[in-house]
């Protein structure tokens, strides 16, 4: 029966003991220490999710990049497309220019040359006309040197106008 | 349905963990029974005497051999106090004090006339700073020296990693806040911390120290039923001041038919000491009932007075050492649960 009977003495020294023991360590451990763990807890799940967060914002910011550069190259190419295009177009237009002008220059050659053509011929026209009568004048000049045959040519016409 | 859920979890879990105590407890009585059996038929040794010496309290904390320190004894008579060393305390002798004449008896302090014989009619409060009190100062001083560096260095690398002696305690305080406190009690948790840290460390160093084989561990304070008493004592207080109406109505008005109030208001009144009280007798015959084991394997050697007994009772004596160095964690551990779980019921909302 000793065992199961709680002396007094050692019931109020263990109250008053395990009381001030519980005061002091509230006081002195238990309350900077669990502080502290909190503390360093809160700190611990801030920084990791801050990390997450900036693992977000660098994925974030990666996809922008990505993204900038697919477009900037769609637009690159693009302008290249377009370029290409307009330079396609000047060409072709260059080229049908070209060739309306060359065809035009050819029509005027071809006129220039027709009217160059038709007063060297005209010329040419003039020329033998007058050659044809300076030889026709120097050969009547051979024929009629002498009178004689002036004489006979007259009377020879004077017979047409005889006749009639 | 809500009663059922409960059933379910929480006292299903207590009435495992009952279960599984009971099965310790049988152990020590089988145990027990040995020794006194096998009593040793020359006188000089008497186990049963050698072990209650040591899991009783006494007035000298023994050291070494015979060499002891003397405690003050504190007396209190119908004539006021009396205080003087335990050296000058004996059982053959008797002790002239200031009011009475004093004589031990069963390691009880008696007044006497100056022959020696006791009078038992006249009444002595015994307030001594006994062995248990002074191993209970000695323990407490180490854990405020302990908790007060943790504290300290905490301070000192605030959001820092937990270095030395820091590291060892924090992984057991979170293992209190986390998966005993908060899982029992709930939001309401941190109030209840300082207590339930403290009577877990109380209790697992007193457990650890009482382990110890020599000075100045050896003692049964936790296995002693007064310090399991006040222990308990303060978690019934705790639970039934920290209580809110959910619990009372519980008890005064459940939701039964009327005829069983009878029954009921009294059973549930009755659970409101029985709580404590199984708190009580657990922790104190868990640690009693190991020392008593051990003691009991040692005393074997000086009952059968031949060294050849000392293998198989030094191996079952290291053997249940390791069972009594994980019991130590154990009761500590179930009193801080049941405590927070008791409080938890308590505190609870009602939803």
């Amino acid at each position: 029966m000793d065992l199961v009977t709680p002396e007094l003495g050692l019931v109020f020294w263990t109250t008053v003991s395990f009381v001030i023991l519980l005061i002091l360590l509230r006081v002195f451990a238990w309350k900077p220490i669990l502080g502290a763990i909190n503390e360093r807890e809160n700190s611990i799940e801030n920084a990791l999710l801050k990390a997450e967060a900036a693992k977000e914002e660098m994925s974030r910011l990666t996809s922008e990049n990505e993204s900038l550069l697919k477009q900037a190259r769609a637009e690159r190419d693009q302008i290249l497309a377009e370029a290409k295009k307009i330079k396609d177009q000047i060409v072709h237009d260059a080229k049908e220019a070209a060739s309306k002008e060359s065809g035009r220059q050819i029509e005027l050659a071809r006129i220039e040359i027709n009217n160059q053509k038709a007063i060297a011929m005209a010329d040419v026209k003039n020329q033998v006309a007058s050659l044809s009568l300076e030889i026709a004048e120097k050969i009547l000049r051979k024929q009629f040197e002498d009178q004689k045959k002036q004489d006979e040519l007259v009377k020879e016409l004077l017979k047409d106008v005889n006749l009639s | 349905m809500e009663r059922r859920s409960i059933l379910n979890s929480k006292i299903f879990k207590i009435s495992r963990i009952y279960a599984f105590f009971m099965l310790l407890w049988a152990f020590p009585a089988l145990a027990f029974c040995q020794p006194k059996a096998d009593e040793s038929k020359d006188k000089p040794f008497d186990p049963k005497e050698a072990i209650f010496e040591h899991i009783g309290d006494s007035h000298s904390w023994p050291v070494f051999g015979k060499i002891k320190i003397s405690l003050p004894v504190i007396l209190y008579t119908d004539k006021g106090l009396d205080i003087f060393m335990s050296n000058n305390l004996h059982e053959d002798a008797v002790y002239k004090g200031k009011n009475y004449n004093y004589i031990l008896e069963k390691n009880k302090v008696k007044i006497a006339d100056d022959n020696g014989k006791i009078n038992e009619t006249k009444k002595v409060w015994d307030f001594s700073i006994t062995r248990n009190v002074a191993s209970m100062w000695f323990a407490m001083i180490i854990l405020l020296v302990v908790f007060g560096s943790v504290s300290r260095s905490y301070k000192k690398r605030a959001g820092k990693a937990p270095k030395g002696l820091q590291s060892v305690m924090e992984p057991l305080i979170v293992f209190v806040r986390d998966d005993v406190a908060i899982p029992n009690i709930g939001i309401k948790a941190a109030k209840f911390m300082p207590l339930l840290l403290t009577i877990f460390f109380f209790i697992l160093l007193n457990n650890l120290l009482g382990l110890v084989p020599f000075f100045p561990g050896a003692y049964n304070l936790t296995g002693n039923i007064a310090v399991t008493l006040v222990l308990s004592f303060i978690i019934l207080l705790v639970i039934n001041f920290s209580a809110n109406k959910y619990y009372w109505k519980h008890i005064f008005t459940p939701e039964i038919p009327l005829w069983l109030y009878i029954i009921m208001v009294p059973v549930e009144l009755i659970g409101i000491i029985s709580k404590p009280f199984a708190l009580m007798i657990r922790l104190f015959a868990n640690i009693t009932a190991g020392h008593i084991i051990v003691l009991s394997l040692i005393s074997l050697i000086f009952i059968f007075k031949t060294l050849a007994v000392s293998p198989a009772s030094v191996l079952f004596v290291v053997f249940m050492d390791c069972i009594e160095l994980l019991v130590a964690f154990l009761q500590a551990y179930i009193f801080t649960m049941l405590s927070a779980l008791f409080i938890g019921m308590a505190v609870q909302e009602h939803h």
